[in-house]
């Protein structure tokens, strides 16, 4: 079941999280609520969506029990503050962020690790 | 240069999206222009029940509706843009972007908006997501059974204090001042909240902590003593700064940064015109917000209007 508002695919269940992310090579994920913090890199995401082909954007909720392999992932732990944003390289994370994020902050990301 | 507007808007939260919808309604060539989340501060509101005409709903909902009605009627937006400079001088304002691209217009509304003031003090955004936080909704639950503080005298830091006791196991509020600026109301039920303690007079000098944040050392302001404290988390509450840092000799703005207008929104400089949170007011709401967009719509039509 969707749990998210937003125009970006969002995964439901963890079985296709590990399909998209396998089957990818560059993909950003953002697992959060429809709150402040979450908002506007849902936003920056439908930006860059339209401009970076290289790199596959979906959203997953984290109240969502299937969202479990970001919430407990070592990367994310220590993180208190959501949404919780994953980066994955040919199927590995490569960063992994807390709360909210700038658009400068989400490119640099990209930049770094999924310039193509 | 990309083309030529009647009005570029620069923001996109109420004020913004509601000055779009009226110019583009009027068939004015409008373009908004948005540095960050369309919606602005509207979309961290996670109620919104007194709207006028609109039961209850949340600001990403009524931001959302806002922002489809201006592109019904032709209004474009361009999000997550980065300005470089602007250009006011002239009967066209030139607006530039970072990435190169320039727009020009007849005539500007500058609706900026505002933002969640900063403490800006050492480990502050280090601890940004790891202890530090600044919504109570958000991230309430990653401190359950744990002892946090709140930062902040006003409304927002009183409520938020109190419904962060259904979290936490002890919330301590520290505010600069001998007394808070909040709603009696809000001042009384922090009050008689057993989880809730008091350091007052005080300010947070320095967050620290290895990975997360574990402590905060606070100043007594009137003595200067500085004591650390252990603490588990820190969400902080206090007040919204005018995005407009940007706009410094540009129009005129107050001593408090936010922007100088007539009761028509019109700012000192002819054809840039003003509205929203941003502007020098008393009261920030989204229906106040509204109002101004609307005025500065209509107050842009009548301008063009006089300049053909």
């Amino acid at each position: 079941m969707k749990l998210l508002q937003t125009n970006i695919h969002e995964i439901e269940t963890a079985g296709e999280l590990e399909k998209i992310i396998n089957e990818n090579e560059n993909v950003m994920v953002c697992c959060g609520r429809m709150g402040p913090m979450c908002i506007p890199v849902y936003e920056v995401m439908e930006e860059l969506e339209e401009e970076r082909e290289n790199v596959k954007f979906y959203t997953m909720a984290f109240d969502n029990p299937e969202a479990a392999p970001i919430r407990n992932a070592p990367q994310t732990r220590g993180f208190m503050g959501i949404p919780f944003t994953m980066y994955y390289k040919n199927g590995k994370v490569i960063e992994a962020t807390s709360s909210i994020q700038s658009m400068k902050q989400v490119t640099n990301i990209l930049d770094e690790h999924f310039s193509s | 240069m990309d083309t030529t507007y009647d009005v570029i808007i620069l923001g996109a939260g109420a004020a913004g999206l509601s000055a779009g919808i009226y110019t583009s309604r009027a068939r004015l060539n409008t373009l908004i222009l948005n540095e960050g989340a369309v919606g602005g501060q509207m979309v961290l509101t996670h109620e919104i029940a007194n709207y006028p005409g609109v039961e209850i709903t949340n600001g990403y909902a009524l931001a959302n509706i806002m922002k489809k009605q201006a592109k019904d009627f032709g209004c474009k937006i361009k999000s997550n843009i980065k300005i470089s400079n602007y250009d006011f001088s002239g009967d066209l304002k030139t607006i530039n972007l970072n990435d190169g691209r320039s727009f020009q217009a007849k005539s500007v509304i500058l609706t900026p908006g505002g933002r969640p003031r900063n403490l800006n003090i050492p480990g502050e955004d280090q601890f940004k997501g790891t202890g530090i936080s600044y919504c109570a909704t958000c991230d309430g639950d990653f401190f359950t059974d744990k002892e946090i503080v709140v930062v902040g005298g006003g409304n927002s830091a009183l409520e938020e204090a109190v419904s962060l006791t259904r979290y936490a196991t002890k919330v301590t509020i520290v505010h600069q001042f001998d007394q808070f600026q909040a709603f009696k109301h809000a001042i009384i039920e922090a009050q008689e909240n057993p989880k809730i303690n008091f350091i007052m007079e005080s300010e947070l000098k320095v967050f620290s902590g290895n990975g997360k944040l574990s402590a905060v050392q606070i100043e007594h302001l009137p003595t200067g003593k500085v004591a650390e404290m252990k603490t588990d988390g820190a969400f902080i509450f206090i007040g919204y700064l005018p995005n407009t840092e940007d706009l410094h000799g540009v129009v005129d703005l107050n001593n408090r940064g936010e922007i100088v207008v007539d009761t028509d929104m019109k700012t000192n400089v002819p054809g840039v015109f003003a509205a929203g949170d941003c502007i020098v007011k008393k009261y920030r709401q989204v229906t106040t917000a509204v109002a101004d967009g609307t005025i500065a719509a209509l107050s842009v039509a009548d301008y063009l209007r006089s300049k053909n």
